[in-house]
């Protein structure tokens, strides 16, 4: 084993729907806000990494590792950025892997979206391809299957044949995250939701209605990863990367029986000696909320198939549960921060800086997901 | 011809899938050294290494994995709600294919229902589609 890597300052821009700030300024305020929670300066931000790279379409990713090495004036001796990683996270564990082995000390981990104002400015983010389809979505939009609705769907349908889940245990993801919302003054959706509502609510792709999935959102989210012999620079409590995992048995949406997070969520607890009723709090990968219920059981908080029995009517799940979720309120209430929401939440969290909504009882453990299949990346944290 | 639908574009590895149906033929890339199916189709098998793959035809029948009823209307020319299936072909273990089974209401779909394919023909692409077998 090398050093022990850390989480050090986290830091979010603006949350919202068609922002008009430049998507590197959003980058910029987030970084901003990291820095300043972990006393460090630009000119010790040694390293930079993100999920997925430039990807303009849509608005999808506008900011790549260049533009903010550019803009920003950082001089990093470690740099990674791409999307054929372990998943949003992924970015996280090449940063932790990167600092462990000595080649940066506190590198920049930043995810940046800008889909709500990337598809209302078509001209400036263009739309991804319909026709002439290639690569993987050849073998799924032909079907009409655009969406990871339609992917995440299907598992959430057999879910319900071979294991018997229920839409009202199903809606505890979207009714916690909801709740937990409101006491998040950045949360995109700050409206209570109830369960008539969420049961009476549009289909997308059955059994994901409306409120099951996370809406287009425009903000950025910057976590540094700082190494051991550096935390005397750093002026935040730091929160130790006690194990990573991040598996993709099959690099497909429709070939594997089961989501990568099920093999990740178990290799997890292979890394460390914490087990899961050591967590504190949950931090779960929410783009759908079945994808939730597949990580609980992926990471062993209850066997495979009792995840709706698990959440169901939410009391366990809530803040004052024994298992506090997506404290934050998860995508489906916070916004799609896609991935990196999670380990900020844990950060916050474990700091006790969640105010309205800190989890009672001094957390030290959290465990944060992003992705579920094919992409899935799990990472526990823990303050010492 | 039917309406149109988001297609693929044809490339040497792809163009037996979705163009064997002017002969009435799923094809799905077999392994002539140890026999396993690859799909979606690659030119090395993914369980030993062979490049002895070509595209072989397989009986169009199947099972539905799992399946959604689809709502939104991502495109505007497919209408809402039709019913998207995995697939696993009897003749092909391991191999799922995403697709839309027809010529029933989305109710009639479950779990476990046999199927077969029928193609829809747009130009030089035939696109497999299944229908319940009664």
């Amino acid at each position: 084993m090398g050093c022990e890597v850390y989480i050090t300052g986290v830091g979010m821009s603006a949350v919202g729907q068609r922002l008009q700030r430049d998507p590197l300024l959003l980058t910029l305020d987030a970084l901003r806000e990291a820095m300043d929670e972990a006393g460090l300066t630009i000119e010790q931000i040694d390293g930079v990494s993100t999920y997925p790279g430039r990807v303009p379409s849509m608005g999808i990713s506008p900011v790549g590792v260049g533009e903010v090495i550019e803009g920003f004036g950082i001089k990093a001796s470690w740099r990674a950025g791409g999307g054929e990683i372990t998943s949003q996270l992924g970015a996280v564990v090449a940063a932790a892997d990167a600092v462990r082995a000595g080649h940066a000390r506190h590198v920049m981990c930043f995810r940046t979206v800008y889909e709500a104002a990337g598809i209302a400015r078509p001209d400036e983010y263009p739309p991804l391809p319909r026709e002439e389809l290639d690569g993987y979505r050849q073998w799924l939009a032909p079907y009409g299957a655009n969406s990871a609705a339609n992917w995440i769907a299907q598992y959430a349908t057999r879910h319900m044949v071979k294991y018997g889940l229920t839409r009202e245990q199903l809606a505890q993801i979207a009714l916690t995250d909801r709740k937990n919302a409101l006491l998040n003054p950045r949360a995109l959706v700050r409206k209570p939701l109830s369960l008539d509502e969420y049961m009476s609510s549009r289909m997308i792709s059955t059994p994901l209605c409306l409120f099951d999935c996370d809406r287009f959102t425009d903000a950025s989210t910057v976590l540094i990863v700082s190494a051991q012999d550096a935390l005397d620079e750093v002026s935040c409590t730091p929160i130790r990367i006690a194990a990573s995992a991040g598996s993709i048995e099959r690099s497909s949406w429709d070939q594997p029986e089961w989501m990568a997070c099920y093999p990740t969520g178990r290799a997890l607890w292979t890394q460390t000696d914490y087990r899961p009723e050591d967590v504190d709090t949950a931090q779960l990968y929410d783009g759908f909320s079945f994808i939730t219920i597949a990580w609980l059981e992926a990471l062993g908080f209850c066997d495979v198939g009792e995840g709706g029995r698990f959440i169901e009517g939410g009391h366990r799940i809530a803040l004052d549960g024994e298992l506090p979720l997506n404290t934050f309120g998860g995508q489906i209430g916070a916004g799609r921060l896609h991935g990196f929401g999670y380990v900020h939440e844990a950060a916050v969290q474990l700091r006790g800086k969640g105010g309205e909504r800190q989890v009672p009882g001094d957390p030290k453990v959290a465990v944060a997901s992003a992705g579920a299949g094919p992409l899935a990346t799990a990472l526990l944290l823990a303050r010492d | 011809m039917a309406a149109s639908r988001p297609l693929p574009r044809l490339n040497p590895m792809n163009r037996a899938f979705w163009t064997a149906g002017a002969q009435g033929e799923l094809r799905i890339m077999h392994c002539g050294s140890c026999g396993h199916f690859n799909h979606p189709p690659q030119p090395v098998c993914r369980n030993c290494l062979s490049e002895n793959v070509s595209p072989a035809a397989v009986p169009g029948t199947g099972v539905v994995d799992t399946f959604t009823v689809n709502h939104q209307a991502w495109f505007p020319e497919l209408a809402v709600p039709y019913v998207i299936a995995r697939v696993a072909l009897d003749a092909a273990p391991g191999v799922t294919l995403t697709t839309n089974i027809i010529n029933c209401s989305p109710e009639e779909v479950a779990i476990g229902d046999r199927v077969r394919v029928t193609f829809e023909q747009h130009g030089d692409i035939f696109v497999p589609l299944f229908e319940k077998v009664s």
